[in-house]
This record gives structure tokens, sequence and C-alpha cells, in this order.
């Protein structure tokens, strides 16, 4: 070997090295706060105990939260795959007249109209409709930002299942409805869970909606009450704050993998570029 | 079983295409008929509106003496096949065959039997839990064949199918596709763009172009006395030599030759006309084309010879294994007697007594 | 091949059935908030007062004081900042050299470095701005603590660069990913001519890979730059402080809407965002549209 290449190597090496260790260390205090009988907000080798999981399970919000979390995205997630599961079919086969246009607007109103751009609107909204504080409503307000880039993303899916099926189907005898229940939605079965397990995802990260809306700590759900945890008292709740981050980050992770071992991991974010 | 009754026919698309224009056909109880055309001729078009996937903008349909023209595809009785043979694949060999049970609401009994007794006849027996993905082409076939005899539907649609076969089980499938119809006595309209293919089948044969019938006859006839220049390059796996010339003394002179037309021929002189023979109708001989061997092709028990005409007109015509001549001697191709057709230079079209 | 137009027999007027529902949603919650925020912000409605009751209509005069408000003018700058340092340069060159870096990697090597970008990016916003407060921290933070350097508290002292470097960790998988693909896409008997011609690693990127790439650049460095101005977590970090000194758009709406009660003027801001967020957004549909 040269040296230029022994140099290449050891370049390459490091660099390497660097970036590893510059996304993993932020990472590290997940493993090590969680654990440690006295926990700071800087990272240090933990001083082993479970102790602070035990008075996070006790605390008064922090479970609740979580169950309002589960609630609020399975309303989020259920909309939000069956309007678009239907629409995206509907989309996808049928030539209705502006379609094309409507899938345009469409793309472009998931872009434009954000969570931050939106936040004074929907809050005199829900404001004046006295819907502040309610997870059903704080759900379908997060489905309806999701519902565009869904559509997208499942009628795509729907347009790769080959229309013979379906012809062959109606010409058996199956009714529109029996052609969906028996030939389409099984068939685009793993285009529908990615969905659901994106918008799962999407639902379960979002902060500013529920932070907004949802302004009492017995409804808020895990995003807002990590946040919530760091205000109450005037100093950060160290003991509890490391614990509940692992609990609400870990079905994040665990979705991810699945979703990328069972189908492979080809959405970024649901954009294709 | 039923007769299928095509009238006045018509399928426009909105940009003016006609893909289907102003057809008629009759399809006999229990006939194999075949569509046959190039790639945009209408044929798999007049099919799927034969099944109602597809309306027609006029014209009626009637099935078994009814009209079906506005029935939906799914109450028409008609049983299809698709090119890809559609086999749901999130479903088993015997979910799949007893579909058509399953969407008119049949018992669970009702479905298993159907399943067992169509998948016999057809030696699917031992397959009824697989997945069609754990199926050979020629397998998947069979299985879209059962499901649509286990429709008991009165007419079988096929869309090529035959065409996702490689070649050797093509000619397999060819066999067994024709026996089956046979026994079953369905009445079966298939589509395919292999001449070949519609000349083994079929009973009849319809040669469309341009979503229009351009002959409509028997393998026999279609082959044999092609209606114009256009089917008669279409039919044959060695192309019919077509050869241009213009009527001479009551004779045909075409290539520096002059040939004897059909005995109860009469044509005026100085009209132009194609003359068509078939390769496998020219024989070395005496009286017919002349021309010089250029290329000798080897068809296995046969050669097809070209030669160089006058008039830069190249003609072929197959010679048996052993009596193939060398490049460069000079031959000429005499037609058997009444296999030369003389076709109008203008319409295109058999001229006939 | 001419296909039905309507393979599922649905028919137009079930079809129109099954779009209503989500389009409803969509029209609720996406398309009238962004309609009514125009009107909102023609207003001095407020979140407590007498304008919260009764609030009038006041013109143009929202978008006139935001003209002159000097947090406003500092909140545009900052987030042009955060864009161009953590999107523009940040995101794009670290996902670029990765994507680049990591093709002839070993595959044990490239998942292990892959794996800990994504998760970065699917990590809940709330957990990642805990780990980074914990990198930054003054006392105990791990950055210090590498440093040797035990006295700055980085999200005090340099707010707006923390946040840079904490967005650039937080989004570069998206750009990896996307360069990635591109960069497979790359004809590899192109790559091996301008080897064999003797090209450096950075002449083969400008002048093999680059060109291939090239509508990518764009269109990857719009949509980040859209997603990093609309980005809330700033606020999460910093919360727009200390002082003003972070205060990126969004959370300049947020403190003005919800701490300062400023409803009709935080929708005056917010539709200005809108605007910014449309003509990016067009562009890019544009320029995917001719890639396409």
């Amino acid at each position: 070997m040269t040296f230029r290449q022994m140099l290449r190597r050891s370049l390459y090496t490091v660099l390497i090295a660097a970036v590893l260790a510059f996304f993993a260390i932020p990472m590290l205090w997940l493993a090590s706060a969680p654990f440690d009988s006295d926990p700071g907000v800087g990272l240090r080798w933990p001083d082993w105990t479970l102790d602070n999981w035990r008075v996070t399970f006790s605390h008064p919000y922090a479970l609740g939260s979580l169950l309002n979390s589960i609630v609020l995205c399975a309303v989020a997630t259920i909309v939000t795959t069956a309007l678009g599961t239907l629409a995206a079919y509907a989309l996808s086969r049928v030539h209705i007249p502006g379609r094309d246009a409507l899938l345009y607007v469409l793309l472009l109103l998931s872009s434009v109209v954000t969570g931050t751009a939106a936040m004074v609107p929907i809050f005199v909204m829900m404001l004046q409709l006295g819907l502040i504080n309610s997870q059903y409503a704080t759900g379908l307000v997060i489905a309806g930002g999701m519902l565009p880039a869904a559509i997208f993303i499942l009628k795509d899916f729907i347009d790769s299942v080959p229309r013979s099926y379906e012809e062959s189907a109606r010409v058996f005898g199956a009714s529109p409805g029996q052609v969906l229940r028996h030939v389409v939605l099984p068939v685009a079965r793993p285009g529908i869970a990615t969905i659901t397990v994106w918008a799962f995802v999407q639902a379960w990260g979002n902060f500013l909606l529920p932070f907004l809306l949802l302004r009492d700590v017995t409804e808020q759900p895990a995003a807002v009450l990590l946040r919530t945890l760091k205000d109450e008292g005037g100093s950060a709740n160290l003991t509890v704050i490391p614990v509940f981050s692992l609990l609400y980050a870990i079905p994040v992770v665990a979705l991810y993998l699945f979703v990328s071992k069972r189908y492979g991991f080809r959405f970024h974010g649901g954009i294709k570029a | 079983m039923a007769a299928i009754e095509l009238t006045g026919l018509s399928t426009v698309y909105p940009n003016g295409v006609r893909a289907v224009d102003d057809l008629d056909l009759s399809v006999t109880d229990g006939e194999f008929f075949a569509l046959l055309g190039p790639s945009g001729c209408g044929k798999t078009t007049l099919l799927r509106t034969i099944a109602g996937l597809e309306q027609s903008s006029s014209g009626t349909i009637e099935l078994d003496g009814k009209d079906v023209t506005s029935v939906d595809a799914g109450k028409r009785g008609v049983a299809m096949v698709f090119q890809d043979y559609a086999l749901f694949p999130h479903m088993t060999v015997a979910q799949n065959i007893a579909y058509p049970l399953r969407v008119r609401r049949a018992s669970k009994q009702a479905q298993q039997d159907a399943a067992t007794s169509t998948s016999a006849g057809l030696g699917l027996s031992a397959l009824l839990e697989r997945r069609p993905g754990q199926l050979s082409g020629g397998q998947q076939q069979r299985v879209a064949l059962a499901r649509a005899i286990a429709m008991s539907a009165d007419v079988l649609l096929l869309d090529e199918p035959l065409s996702n076969l490689d070649a050797r089980l093509r000619l397999e499938a060819r066999t067994f596709l024709k026996r089956l119809q046979h026994d079953l006595g369905l009445t079966t309209v298939f589509v395919t763009h292999d001449q070949a293919e519609a000349l083994a089948l079929a009973d009849r044969i319809a040669v469309m172009a341009e979503g229009r019938i351009r002959q409509l006859g028997t393998p026999k006839e279609v082959f044999q006395r092609p209606a114009d220049t256009f089917v008669a390059n279409f039919i044959g796996s060695t192309p019919m030599n077509l050869l241009s010339g213009t009527v001479r003394d009551g004779q045909v002179e075409v290539a520096g030759a002059r040939l004897t037309p059909p005995g109860d021929l009469t044509l005026s002189d100085g009209t132009p006309v194609v003359a068509g023979i078939r390769p496998e109708y020219l024989q070395p001989g005496t009286d017919g084309i002349t021309g010089v061997v250029s290329i000798v092709e080897n068809l296995g028990v046969t050669s097809l010879v070209t030669l160089e005409c006058p008039g830069e007109v190249l003609v072929g015509l197959t010679v048996p294994e052993h009596e193939e001549p060398a490049v460069g001697t000079t031959m000429t191709a005499a037609p058997a007697p009444g296999r030369l057709l003389v076709y109008d230079g203008e319409t295109t079209e058999l001229l006939t007594a | 091949m001419r296909r039905a137009r309507d393979a599922s027999g649905l028919g137009v007027a079930r079809a129109i059935g099954f779009v209503s529902p989500a389009l409803l949603l969509i029209g609720l919650f996406l398309v009238f908030p962004a309609i009514w925020t125009i009107y909102i912000g023609l207003t001095n409605y407020a979140l407590t007062g007498p304008n919260s009751v009764a609030p009038s209509f006041v013109g143009l005069s929202n978008f006139m004081d935001a003209l002159n408000d000097t947090l406003f003018g500092n909140a545009v700058w900052l987030t042009l900042l955060f864009v161009v340092g953590s999107a523009v340069l940040g995101q794009n060159f670290l996902g670029f050299a990765l994507a680049w870096v990591l093709r002839s990697a070993r595959p044990v090597i490239r998942r292990t470095v892959e794996a800990f970008v994504l998760l970065a990016w699917i990590l809940p916003s709330v957990v990642v701005a805990y780990l980074w407060t914990a990198v930054l921290d003054r006392d105990g933070g791990t950055l210090n603590a590498l440093l040797g350097n035990g006295s700055t508290a980085w999200l005090v002292e340099y707010p707006m660069a923390s946040l840079i470097v904490f967005n650039t960790w937080r989004g570069t998988a998206f750009s990896m990913m996307l360069y990635s693909s591109a960069l497979a896409a790359v004809p590899p008997s192109q790559l091996e001519t301008a080897k064999t011609v003797g090209a450096n690693g950075w002449q083969t990127v400008r002048d093999v890979v680059f060109p291939h790439i090239r509508g990518h650049v764009l269109t990857n460095t719009l949509l980040i730059s859209l997603w990093t101005a609309n980005d809330f977590t700033p606020f999460l970090l910093t919360a727009g402080g200390p002082n003003h000194e972070s205060e990126t758009l969004p959370v300049f709406i947020y403190q003005q809407a919800i701490a300062n009660g400023e409803l009709g003027y935080s929708a005056a801001i917010s539709f200005l965002l809108l605007i910014v967020n449309l003509l990016v957004s067009l562009v890019y549909l544009l320029l995917l549209r001719r890639r396409a």
C-alpha cells in the first residue's frame, strides 16, 4: 500500500469515526441518565439504579400522558389511514374531472400550510369552537395535516396494484364494495401498513399542535408533558425526565425498526425526490 | 352455452380514434372463435366490450338472444381470463377458483366443492393450498381457466391466453386449450396477435385491422384464400409473395413472367393487380417466374429460397431438404395449380370470378 | 395500451363520495385556516382584553407594524441564518459527503453510520431537545467535558451557532438518503471512465456526478429549507432566548400569539410565512414536474 493510500485510508477512518461520534454521543444520555441515581443535565457514567423508574411510574401525570398519546395518535392514525385509503383508491382508479389539478393542489397544501404557519388560525378556531383540551379535535387536526401526504403515498401504492385484478373480480360479478374488500385492500396491505405506521410516528412526535391545543396537564400527551416536566416547579425534574424520554422514544424506534425490517425503509418522510 | 351477436358495434375514444368501427359479428354456440390482428387493431377493445369492461359508443351486443349492451360486467354471464391471469396473490388456488361463487355468496361447502371438482379436471388437485406466487406459468394459466370454468358462464373470453408462456410451453398449452374447449363445449372467444395460434386453435377467425374485420372465415379459408393483401401478408409463418404487376393478354405479368390466372377469372388488359402465391405453393419447374438464387434459409424440413427476379423483385419458394439449389444458380418457380391468387392492385381485394 | 377509464367499476359518483371525507378534513384544517389567517391578520384580535371580545378591522396596519418591528426583522434575519447555516450548507454538505463516502464503505460500517444518522432524525423533537441540552450544558455538558473547558454556556452565549449545529445533526438523514439514491443512479461506467483518465475525487464529483444530480441538489435544498424555516424545535432548545437572540420566525409567531396574546398581529406574520412557503413550494413542484 502506498503512503498516499495509507493516508487516504486513515483520513477516511478518522472521518467515519468523527461522524459516528458526532451522531452517537448526544444519544448516550438516553442510555445513561435514566439509570443514574443522581442524574444531571449532562452526560456522565451513571450510578446504576432503577429508582428513577419507580418514581416515574408513580408520577401523577406520566403514565396518563402516555395513554393520552396513544389515544391521540390512534385517532389521528385511524382517521388518516381510513380516509386516505378511500380517497387514494378513488383517485387512482376513477378519472374524476379535475383529478390531476387536485393532486397537485394536495401536494402543494402539504408543504405550504405547515404547523407553524397555521398555528394562529387553528388556535383561534379551536378556541372559538370551545374545543381546546379535546383529544378528538386535536387528533382530527393532526389527521387533516397528514392527509395530503398520506393520500399521495397511498395513491402510489394503489396505482401499482394491477388493474386486471379488479377487472377480473368485476367480470366474475363482484360489486365495487366486494372488489375493494376482497381484492384491493389485501393486495395494498403493505402500503396501508406503512402509512399507518408513518402516521402514528408523525402524530406521536407532534409537539406544536398538542402544545397549543391541550393546555390541561391531564390531557397532555407525552410529547407535551415531557416539556412541561421541565417547567414544573421552576427547575427540571431530572429524575423523571430521562426515564420518560426513553419511554416516549422507544415506541418510535421500535416501529421504525419494524417497518424497515418488514417492508424496507423507503419513505423519507413521505417524499420521493 | 350461447351465441354472441354483435350488430353495428362501434367504440370511439374521446380523441376521435375508432377502436371498433361499425362491426357486425356472429359467434355460434360452442364455437372456438379467434380475434386476430396486429396490436392496435381493436381486438382487445372488442373483447373487453363484450365482457362489459368497456362501453361501446353505438351498436348492440346480444348474448344468447338477450340484449346486454347496457348490462354491467358482472351480470352478463361472461367469464374472462386476462393476459396476466389476474390470480389474487393473497388467496390460495382453491380460494381463487371458488371466487366467482364467493361473490355470489354461495355456502362454504359449495365453494369448496366447486374448487375440488374444477381443479380435478385440470390436474390442479395437488395445488389447492398453494399461493399463485408458488406456481409455474402453466399452472397459473390452468388456475385462471379453472376459475373461469367454475363460474358456469355461458361465454368464455381469453385475452392473449398463451403469450405469457415460453415458447415450448405454449405449444403444449395450445393443444390442452383446444381439447378443453372441445370437452366443455363452451362458446369461447380469444384474442391473439399470433396467426399460427389462431389457425391452430380456432373454428373460425376474424382478422382485424383498424377496428374493422378484414376477413371472417375458417382457418382454411383464411389461409388459402385471404380476402385482401393485408390478410394475405398477415397469415402464414412464411410471408406470402405479393407481386405487383399488370394484366397483359389475359395473363398476369409480374416479375418478368406471365402467369395464368385461376381458370374462371376474366381480367381486362391493363388492370393493375397483385399476384399472391405462398412460397409453399411454388415448386421448381419450367412454367413460372425465373430468377437467380440469392439466399437459402434452412427451415428444418424445408428450405426457403429467395430468388432475385427481373425488376428487382424478390420471390420466395420452399424446397424439400435435399434439393437446396446453390447460390447464383438460375431457377424457375412454378405455381402449384389453383394456388395463384390475384388481388386488385387498387382496392387490394381478392378478385374472384 | 389504452386502459379503461374506470377499472374498478366505482363510477364517478361513488368516487367523489370516497374522496369527500378526506377533502372535508383537509378543507377544514388546512385550506380554511390558511385563508382565515388573512382575515384575522386584518384585525386587532387579541387573546385578552377588550380586543378579544370585540376586535376591530384594522386593515393593513398589522403588516405595516411588522415592517417597522425590529423583533420581526430580527426573526426574519435569524431564520435566514438558520436556514442557510443548517439546511443549505449543513445538511446538504454533510448529507452529500456521507452519501459519497459511504458508497464504498463496508456494509457493516455503512449500516451502522446510517442507523445513527437516521436515529437522529426519527427521535421525537422533544427528546432530541433534551439530548442536546445535555450536550451543551455549561456545567455537566458533554461538549464542555470533551473540550476540557468547563465554562461555556453554549445555548446562552452562542445560541444561533448551537441551533445550527443541532439542526444539522437533526436533519442530515434526509439529505443523506436522497443523495444516496441519486448517486446510485449515476451510471457506474461514467464514474469508471473518470477513474481511468485519472480524475481525483473532487474532479469526479464536479464533472461526472454533479451534472447528474444537479436537479436533485436544487429540489432537496428547497425542500429542507422550507422545512427548516417552519421548524418549531428551536423553541424547545432556547425558547428564542436569551433576549430574542435565537428567536426564529416560528418562535416569534408563537410568542406574539400566545405569550403576548397579539392574535391579529401574529396572524398577519403567519400569512407572510404562508406566502413564502407557497412561493418556495411552487418553484419546488415546477422543478419536479420538469424533471419527471
